[in-house]
């Protein structure tokens, strides 16, 4: 059963990835890659990350992706946006170098994944408090970092968007 | 129980996806969305080795990966919107401004 | 105490500074205001340092205020420091007194001329330099003076650089002066490679205490050192650019190539008094070079027709009887001569100017005659300063040119033939200086109706320099009145301590002359003057057509005498043309086919290169992400093959 869930979740996770970067709709694109956050949120719950899945579904497809979808409509791009390719080489050379990525990831996964000793989890595993308590104590300082790397993502999010760049 | 590589390999496979994304596609917003395809690919590795380690710290990574990933949206998505004003354009082909 | 030496070179810095950087805006009064004052600061300044230095014992009158660290660097430490004792003493009190008077002088002198601020500026760099000159603790601060004053020399040769003339001139006077800093510059060095210091007091102790007389190393420092002052003060064979010098404006003239810039040698080589005790040899050619120069210019002078250029010969001359007085170690002379030339030749020097200005810059003395009535002033203190100049008892000139004759005479470096090179000197100083003043001010005028018109005194602050130093050049020996006549020689007794140490290393074997030879030198000296000035009197006024047949009698002798002995001619022939041919083979050849065709040849390699691989660099965001993906790829099959 585990087993079904993760190939059904995987190969919906593959092509709504495939679909998001062939779609000629960006609009379409966002929601495939909205499916395709979820796809892998049912991964996450497999892998007793409930809490991270929770995430993924509320920040990653609720809030990150409106942000995109909010965008794409303020700048009301149509489909047909882009005419011919003007580097018609780059799709082949891309395409080439990104199979051979994959075969060299996959191989490291193979080859060296195996070997990771699987042992029996802790009572309350990838729950809040679990996180939470790591978070707090361990990795207090990268916490507190987040902190001021959205702060500074915030205004800088506002300065750039609020006047024109030759202003 | 779903052996480690398979998630690995899942991992890897839609890291390439997200590689090609970025290089085949022509529209800086698509761009940057097969960036966060990479990101979840990742997201997902670290899942997989916490479970496997039986170690939280990987959630934790996760969540600081989510917090990147929300401050590179809002900075990116400023940049794209300021290009396209002063451009008129999304099109990455159409900035060859880093060559001198 | 003495924590305000430093403002004495300050003082005229901070002129130059505000006059150089406002002086543009200011109307004229203030300029001179502030240039004046600046100076006149560090008169009184110096003034007041010399009091306090009377009021120690001799033996403490060395005070050395450090200002501030100024290269602290492993072994090699130097300081901003100042270095006051009798010899800094006099020597600043001369150049803060002299350029004080001459500063006053130049307000009237260049009243007219449209770069009044530029030419203050410059002055007032001048003295600070000349100051820092004198009171430097150390060699290298010395240089930094040295270097300075010889770039205002330079600035102020050329001050009117319109003139062609001009600035060939102050080009000629930098890069001879080169050649001797040359010298100079690497005697620093041998100094500190061999006493690991340049300060004055480390070096002087180091070498009176750890080398013989007639070391080598001693001998090579000085002799090195001598080439500095060959070339600073205009002597053989770097004598040639001081006659040139005189292109510059008179107070100029008066200030650097008469009175301070030029006796910095002199002050430099009685300041290494030790080291030049501790070095016969050099002392010998110290001597010599300085008789030599001293008598060359002298025939020189002669028969220069132009006023200024009489007058620079006999600076020439002057200071080679210094550097005589010097090299037989009688250093005290050689100051004393210094601080009393620096006054007759300055007015000397200014009394010219005085003359150039009142007939509207003509300079050649045969255009000039019957000027004593016009310009009565003027006539009467240069009449001083010639008396002076020429040895008349009672002035300044003759205790100090005394002074030298004797030890000349009686010192154990000196002899019989440096006496007589002396007196000739004299003598012949005594017949050009008389030749210059019945030129200009006796006999019938020469010149034409227009310039009489113009004649003029000059303005009353000109003449109130003059006078000053008339006062000064027929007082001012009266401070070194040797005790054979009657004198306490009180110039020598205050600059003992400076001279003490070289004064003990050379003290064997001190010839001992009665008064009686004294005298008899004396008066030989003093009748051979008065004899070539009748002669000059003879020649130039009683009978104008003597001089006329004489020069058409020896006229082969006196064209040698008037080009000056052809020595620019032949320094041209001899080293400017050889290495005008040399520096066109390097440039031609060397420099232009080699070093640039190899230049050149690798910028085209790189440029032919580049322009292969620039095809990469498309621009595009994507082509560069893909080449980021290949290099990834390649990295990550590195790592896997590691494993």
């Amino acid at each position: 059963m585990e087993m079904f869930i993760f190939i059904l979740a995987a190969i919906a996770s593959v092509a709504c990835c495939l679909m998001v970067i062939t779609q000629k709709n960006p609009v379409r694109a966002v929601l495939f890659l909205i499916m395709a956050f979820v796809a892998q949120a049912i991964l996450f719950v497999q892998l007793s990350a409930v809490f991270v899945a929770a995430l993924q579904i509320i920040v990653y497809a609720g809030a990150i992706m409106v942000l995109f979808l909010f965008i794409i409509m303020l700048l009301n791009l149509r489909k047909d946006e882009f005419g011919g390719d003007r580097h018609p080489f780059q799709k082949f050379a891309a395409v080439a170098l990104a199979a051979l990525l994959a075969f060299e990831l996959v191989i490291v996964a193979l080859r060296d994944g195996s070997r990771s000793p699987s042992v029996s989890l802790p009572e309350n595993f990838g729950s809040v408090e679990s996180i939470g308590e790591i978070l707090f104590t361990k990795y207090l300082l990268p916490f507190e970092a987040t902190s001021i790397l959205l702060m500074a993502a915030i205004l800088g999010a506002v300065v750039l968007a609020k006047k024109r760049l030759d202003d | 129980m779903v052996p480690l590589e398979y998630y690995l390999t899942l991992s890897a496979v839609i890291f390439a996806i997200g590689v090609l994304g970025v290089l085949t596609s022509r529209n800086l917003i698509v761009i940057f969305m097969s960036i966060e395809i990479m990101l979840n690919a990742g997201n997902l590795a670290l899942i997989a080795f916490s479970r496997a380690l039986g170690d939280v710290s990987g959630h934790a990574f996760v969540f600081i990966v989510f917090a990147v990933a929300a401050a590179e949206a809002a900075v990116g998505l400023a940049i794209i919107l300021a290009v396209f004003r002063n451009r008129e354009s999304v099109n990455a082909d159409d900035f060859n401004i880093m060559r001198w | 105490m003495s924590n305000y030496i430093w403002l004495i070179p300050a003082a005229p810095l901070a002129g130059f500074l505000i006059n150089g950087l406002f002086g543009k805006r200011f109307p004229k009064p203030v300029v001179s205001s502030i240039a004046c004052g600046s100076v006149f600061f560090s008169l009184v300044a110096a003034v007041l340092a010399l009091i306090e230095l009377l009021g120690l014992d001799p033996e403490y009158r060395s005070i050395e205020t450090l200002l501030f660290s100024w290269i602290p660097s492993g072994a090699f430490q130097v300081d901003i420091a100042f270095l006051l004792d009798p010899l800094s003493a006099v020597m600043m009190l001369v150049v803060s007194g002299v350029g004080f008077l001459i500063h006053v002088y130049s307000i009237g002198y260049m009243a007219h001329d449209k770069e009044f601020s530029r030419f203050f500026t410059y002055l007032n760099l001048f003295t600070g330099s000349m100051l820092i000159l004198v009171l430097a603790n150390n060699f290298l601060l010395l240089y930094v003076g040295w270097e300075a004053v010889g770039l205002c020399s330079y600035l102020l040769i050329g001050f009117w650089y319109k003139k062609q003339s001009a600035s060939d001139a102050g080009k000629k006077a930098f890069i001879v002066n080169r050649i001797g800093d040359f010298g100079f510059a690497i005697g620093i060095f041998m100094i500190f490679w061999t006493f690991g210091s340049l300060n004055f007091s480390q070096v002087f102790e180091s070498a009176a205490s750890s080398f013989q007389i007639g070391s080598s190393v001693i001998t090579a420092i000085t002799l090195l050192l001598f080439v500095g002052a060959t070339g600073k003060s205009a002597q053989i064979p770097l004598y040639v650019w001081l006659p040139d010098a005189m292109e510059g404006p008179t107070p100029v003239s008066a200030l650097i190539h008469a009175a301070t810039m030029v006796t910095a040698g002199v002050y430099m080589v009685a300041r290494c008094n030790v080291l030049y005790t501790l070095a016969p040899t050099s002392l010998l050619v110290v001597a010599l070079i300085g008789a030599a120069t001293a008598l060359f210019a002298a025939t020189m002078g002669l028969a220069q027709n132009d006023i200024k250029r009489v007058l620079a010969y006999s600076t020439i001359s002057q200071l080679g009887y210094m550097f005589l007085a010097c090299g037989v170690a009688a250093f005290t002379a050689g100051i004393f001569h210094l601080m009393t030339h620096a006054f007759f030749k300055a007015l000397l020097f200014l009394g010219a100017g005085s003359v150039i200005h009142a007939m509207s810059n003509e300079q050649d003395m045969r255009n000039m005659g019957g000027l004593r009535s016009k310009i009565k002033t003027t006539y009467l203190t240069m009449l001083v300063g010639t008396l002076a100049i020429a040895g008349i008892p009672g002035l300044s000139g003759f205790f100090s040119k005394d002074e030298i004759l004797w030890k000349a005479f009686s010192s154990e470096h000196g002899g019989v033939v440096f006496w007589l090179i002396g007196v000739v000197t004299a003598g012949l100083t005594a017949f050009y200086m008389f030749r210059l003043l019945f030129l200009t001010f006796f006999g019938k005028p020469r010149y034409d109706k227009h310039k009489s018109e113009h004649l003029h005194e000059s303005p009353r602050n000109m003449l109130f320099a003059l006078a000053s130093l008339a006062v000064l050049s027929a007082i001012g020996g009266w401070i070194g009145i040797p005790a054979s006549m009657g004198g306490g020689n009180h110039f020598e007794r205050f600059m003992e301590p400076v001279f003490a140490s070289s004064a003990a290393l050379a003290s064997h074997g001190e010839n001992h002359h009665s008064h009686v030879t004294e005298y008899l030198l004396m008066t030989i000296s003093v009748l051979f003057v008065l004899l070539m000035i009748y002669f000059a009197y003879v020649a130039y006024i009683r009978r104008p057509q003597l001089a006329t047949s004489l020069r058409e009698r020896f006229a082969g002798i006196h064209k040698v005498v008037y080009n000056k002995y052809y020595v620019d001619e032949i320094y041209a022939a001899v080293i400017v043309r050889p290495l005008i041919v040399i520096s066109m083979f390097l440039w031609k050849v060397i420099d232009v086919a080699i070093i640039d065709g190899i230049a050149n040849g690798l910028a085209y390699m790189v440029q032919s290169f580049s322009g292969s691989t620039r095809v990469m660099q498309t621009g595009y965001l994507r082509n560069y992400a893909l080449m980021f993906l290949g290099g990834a790829i390649v990295v990550l099959a590195f790592f896997m093959s590691m494993r």
